[in-house]
């Protein structure tokens, strides 16, 4: 499946007016909402997906929202993974086309293997819930180039399997290549290995993390900020990010 | 009717944070002989007849794609259940490798 191509509206108007971003819904997806208003406040069309239709009806970037989709039943993101929608990710994520995972999204995008490692209860076993400072380490992604290298962002975090683990010679990979997207800045917050929030795939246009962007996009309903109580958007840059990915393409 | 179980453990050099919580919990308890807990998962596949070496090579295949994660665990053994199985102790047939 290719859906990198731009639609007629977005070759019509050289912005990001055009540009459609599908959001997938499994059955225990959470934030799938917040995921389709953060594309909304971004500029771009969101589109919901179903996660048994084959069909990503040519959206130009998906997202795997968070939540605890198939009651996180097995393993975290293990039956969503066999999802139809999913076959289709895969290939179009193998064509180019940017994928963000999200928490629950980023297990699901590990367990398609479109990401190396996996997600394993949190060191300390308790659910976690709070707003979390990261270090951007790769600004380069789809999802990041509107980042600087460095940058430190809050957003908010809230997870029971959050610790990200792989073997040594993964993360040695991950960290050589420049693939470490996100680190947690100050305290990790469930022991993933090397402080790791969020990882690329060699290509750039498949990122996963477990803290949420989506709840970060507007002021007076994201992290305190400099700006003020509730007032950080950290989050919005995601999404403004693919839509310049998206038009510089 | 015929049952294939399927064990499956954390890797073990994956941190097996519910192994430490329960270990925690035994000397509480007075079960202080206990210096390490690691917990799995066991699965039981049900066929409508026999298990064939056909269905213990899919249940196999079945462990490996969909019932473990090769990243974070180990199929440690896919086995033919005998009548007898539901006590402790049953596991009949080798081990199988992951």
């Amino acid at each position: 499946m290719s859906a990198i191509e731009p639609t007629p509206a977005a070759t019509a108007v050289p912005g990001i007016e055009g540009a459609r971003i599908g959001v997938i819904t499994f059955p225990g997806t959470l934030d799938d909402r917040d995921a389709a208003r953060a594309v909304r406040l971004a500029g771009a069309e969101a589109v919901s997906l179903w996660h048994a239709d084959a069909s990503l009806q040519d959206v130009d970037a998906v997202v795997l929202p968070g939540g605890f989709s198939y009651g996180d039943y097995l393993r975290a993101g293990a039956i969503s993974r066999f999802a139809p929608a999913m076959a289709a990710v895969v290939d179009a994520a193998q064509g180019g086309m940017p994928v963000l995972g999200i928490c629950n999204g980023f297990q699901v995008l590990t367990e398609a293997h479109l990401l190396p490692g996996s997600m394993v209860k949190n060191d300390h076993l308790h659910f976690v819930c709070r707003e979390q400072s990261l270090i951007v380490e790769n600004a380069r992604t789809a999802w990041t180039n509107e980042f600087r290298r460095g940058q430190q962002i809050k957003i908010p975090l809230k997870n029971q399997d959050g610790q990200f683990v792989a073997d040594e010679r993964t993360l040695d990979e991950l960290e050589g290549e420049g693939r470490v997207v996100f680190r947690y800045d100050g305290w990790n917050p469930n022991g993933s290995r090397r402080d790791i929030a969020g990882i690329t795939n060699d290509r750039g246009n498949v990122v996963g993390l477990m803290p949420h962007p989506e709840h970060a996009v507007e002021s007076g309903f994201g992290p305190a900020s400099a700006e003020g109580p509730r007032a950080g958007v950290d989050g919005l840059t995601f999404f403004t990010s693919v839509l310049s990915s998206l038009v510089h393409a | 009717m015929g049952r294939v179980v399927v064990e499956v453990m954390p890797k073990p050099e994956i941190l097996d944070p519910q192994g430490k919580a329960v270990v925690g919990a035994l000397p509480r308890l007075g079960f202080t002989q206990f210096s390490g807990v690691r917990q799995g998962k066991r699965f039981e596949l049900e066929v409508d007849g026999e298990v064939t070496p056909e269905i213990l090579a899919a249940a196999q295949e079945a462990a490996v794609t969909l019932l473990s994660n090769p990243v974070i665990e180990d199929v440690v053994s896919v086995t033919e259940a005998t009548e007898d199985a539901d006590v402790a102790g049953e596991a009949s047939g080798a081990p199988v490798g992951a």
